[in-house]
């Protein structure tokens, strides 16, 4: 067997791989500080973590992970010091270059991609854990729903038993597993003045856990989050510990609601737009609550968060204002249609997809996203990344004219068309998937309208 | 002209976007004067004979596809009917599998099939994903390529003498093994091709709709093209995909 190596002499060659990643302009060294660590020593992410007086907590959802994160951080930075991922490099490597990163870090917050969960939990062992949501994601890279959800009950039935669980009650298959864990809370909406009319085109989980037959909704959300009912076999939606009540969304600029927690209430205000934001806000105030934070400190943070990384971003570019929206599953695009028709619906849009691994090398998940409401209302529409014929496709056989769709191969070239088309003072929508915003933020990082992400950390 | 499409379990088998295939068939049908109408048939609804001009059966998870089996394959006489009278039939992934034989799980635990595809399909160890490109000849001498991506457990086996879809260009195939992929009887095509299947490739929609239409009885005149510009672009894409980054074992 190979000799360990010090844990301190390890640290100091990958904390000097970040500043060469840095350095040679290939990244912000938010992964291959982690990578070199973990080839230098495999328990290295084990060790890291049990030097954090404060302990971890973990986050994973298909959809908000890093939002959640972020939103939590804020409620938490004032008291302690944080190592968090922020960037969204969640795999193991993520999660360990942003423990090396951090010096004399208090708490881990890191959000963990789905399917790594498991392996994190199992190595770092949290002292929290909040799952947000499963919906249909990147299926030629994590296989079935169902797969990823056995992961998950695994992961949950390791958790210490003092360690505390946060789960989204209004998803069927992550509000079960509170009842497979002493010390859970649960969050959910409770509004259903904002119901949606029916479940999505490819909702999931919508057939009950338990015997199959189809849920009853009293009121879905977001997909198939909602409050839901089995009548044959009475499975149902868990108690809800920390609910919001009363929401009052503002188009694009932010959401309001009344925060319920076991500890109090508090009027919340967001600046950032849509239910799916509610639902992360949920998530983070339930977390941080667990690891100690006051109803004070949820409120506050809350109030202050604007917006994650690439996740409804506003970049100001000369006199126009480009506003982006990652999208990268059916789920989360219904999400950004939705708020963006109902704060206005745009005239004009930038749709760009990638088919990276970390986009999803699959594409079809395009056609299941409901974008007629936001082609209903575009006069105009550009296409780009590598697969843009095939968004193009999707849009024609939606029935948007051939001729108002301009298909461009470079997503910088495309951001140019796009702002070309805007008019001054105006504002340009941008869905990207994933490396397409990556590729979007390197070209206005390097044009200086947006600072770098690892100088964020800060 | 008036056709009708029956679309199985649009609820439960639609993981990999297979409404794209429904609206392809619908835009293409329109566009040369042709309305189309799509019929769910769901859990215990009767398939009626002769009400439909081609039948759709999409793919699900395990979980969902385990759910509608049994009904399936209840209505299993009734498909082969249909095909039998020349009603065109598309069925991708596990539609496909569904269409065979049965379906026996890595368990042992078995799923009834309906026997119109003359396979039968086991559960393999590791899944077969990623991009695909086919060979196929469907009319004689008229040489066409699909491009899809797959991805599935399942290895199917098709029985001596049986006629695949195509010839495994780059990617998996049925098997991973066979060098085929999907299978064809008459009017009916199986495949685990999805994408979806026919906005990069037009020409089998085209193809499924010629069939639907001489199911009806009307003139086989060919049908006039179509400025299918962006259609070859993206099927150019994935098929340069297949030949890249195409999965083999």
């Amino acid at each position: 067997m190979r000799p360990r190596l010090p844990l301190v002499a390890g640290v100091a060659a990958a904390r000097a791989a970040a500043g060469l990643s840095r350095l040679v302009g290939t990244g912000g060294g938010t992964t291959v500080p982690g990578k070199l660590l973990t080839l230098l020593d495999p328990t290295a992410l084990d060790r890291l973590a049990a030097r954090l007086p404060r302990g971890s907590a973990l986050v994973s959802a298909t959809n908000g992970k890093t939002t959640t994160a972020a939103m939590a951080a804020e409620v938490l930075s004032p008291r302690m010091r944080l190592a968090h991922n922020r960037s969204g490099a969640n795999l193991v490597s993520g999660v360990t270059s942003a423990l090396l990163a951090t010096r004399d870090a208090e708490l881990g917050l890191f959000e963990v991609d789905e399917a790594a969960l498991a392996e994190v939990a199992r190595r770092i062992r949290p002292r929290a854990l909040c799952l947000g949501n499963l919906f249909r994601d990147q299926l030629d890279r994590y296989g079935e729903l169902e797969l990823v959800a056995e992961r998950w009950r695994g992961a949950v039935a390791e958790l210490a038993a003092g360690a505390a669980l946060v789960v989204n009650g209004d998803d069927p298959q992550v509000g079960d597993l509170a009842r497979k864990h002493p010390n859970a809370l649960v969050f959910g909406l409770d509004d259903p003045r904002h119901a949606a009319p029916a479940l999505p085109h490819a909702a999931d989980s919508k057939w009950c856990l338990v015997c199959g037959r189809p849920y009853v909704y009293a009121a879905a959300y977001v997909g198939h989050l909602g409050a839901y009912r089995c009548e044959n076999c009475g499975h149902a939606r868990p108690r809800l510990d920390v609910v919001a009540r009363g929401i009052e969304l503002d188009g694009l600029e932010g959401v309001e609601f009344d925060l319920h927690t076991p500890d109090g209430e508090r009027h919340v205000r967001l600046r950032v737009p849509g239910l799916y934001n509610v639902y992360n806000a949920l998530g983070a105030a339930a977390l941080a609550l667990s690891l100690g934070a006051t109803l004070d400190d949820v409120h506050g943070g809350l109030a202050r968060f604007s917006a994650a990384f690439g996740r409804f971003e506003r970049i100001v570019i000369g006199d126009k204002t480009v506003l982006v929206l990652l999208v990268k599953n059916p789920a989360g695009a219904n999400e950004a249609v939705r708020t963006l028709v109902a704060g206005g619906p745009p005239r004009l849009a930038v749709l760009a997809l990638n088919d990276a691994i970390a986009d999803g090398r699959d594409v079809s998940w395009i056609w299941d996203v409901d974008f007629e409401p936001l082609l209903d209302g575009l006069e105009r529409l550009v296409v780009t990344g590598e697969r843009a014929a095939e968004l193009a496709l999707r849009c024609k056989y939606a029935g948007f004219p051939e001729s108002a769709i301009e298909v461009v191969g470079d997503v910088g070239a495309a951001l140019d068309r796009g702002l070309e088309l805007t008019p001054a003072g105006g504002g340009l929508v941008v869905l990207p998937t994933y490396t397409a915003m990556l590729r979007l933020r390197k070209i206005v990082t390097e044009r200086g309208y947006v600072r770098p992400y690892w100088e964020r950390a800060a | 002209m008036k056709l009708v499409v029956g679309h199985l379990y649009p609820d439960y088998l639609n993981i990999y976007a297979d409404r794209g295939n429904i609206a392809v068939l619908t835009r293409r049908a329109a566009w040369r004067g042709i309305e189309l109408t799509v019929e769910p048939i769901g859990v215990g609804d009767r398939v009626r004979p002769g009400a439909h001009d081609l039948l759709y059966v999409g793919g699900g998870q395990d979980r969902e596809q385990a759910l509608i089996a049994p009904d399936l394959a209840a209505k299993g006489d009734a498909i082969k009917e249909a095909v039998a009278g020349g009603a065109a039939l598309l069925a991708v992934c596990g539609g496909y599998q569904l269409l065979g034989r049965f379906y026996r799980e890595r368990s042992g635990e078995q799923l009834p099939g309906v026997g119109l595809f003359p396979h039968q399909t086991l559960a393999g160890e590791r899944r077969m994903i990623g991009d695909v490109l086919l060979e196929c000849e469907l009319e004689p001498g008229a040489r066409r390529t699909l491009a899809g991506f797959e991805n599935h457990a399942g290895r199917t086996y098709l029985d001596e003498g049986a006629e695949p879809l195509g010839r495994v260009v780059a990617g998996f195939g049925n098997d991973g093994e066979s060098g085929y992929e999907g299978c064809r009887v008459g009017p009916a095509i199986g495949t685990y091709l999805h994408g979806p299947l026919l906005p990069r490739n037009p020409w089998l929609a085209d193809w499924l709709l010629a069939r639907a239409r001489e199911h009806k009885g009307a003139d086989p005149t060919p049908f006039e093209e179509l400025p299918d510009e962006l259609e070859r672009e993206a099927h150019a894409v994935s098929a340069q995909r297949a030949r890249d980054r195409g999965g083999r074992f």
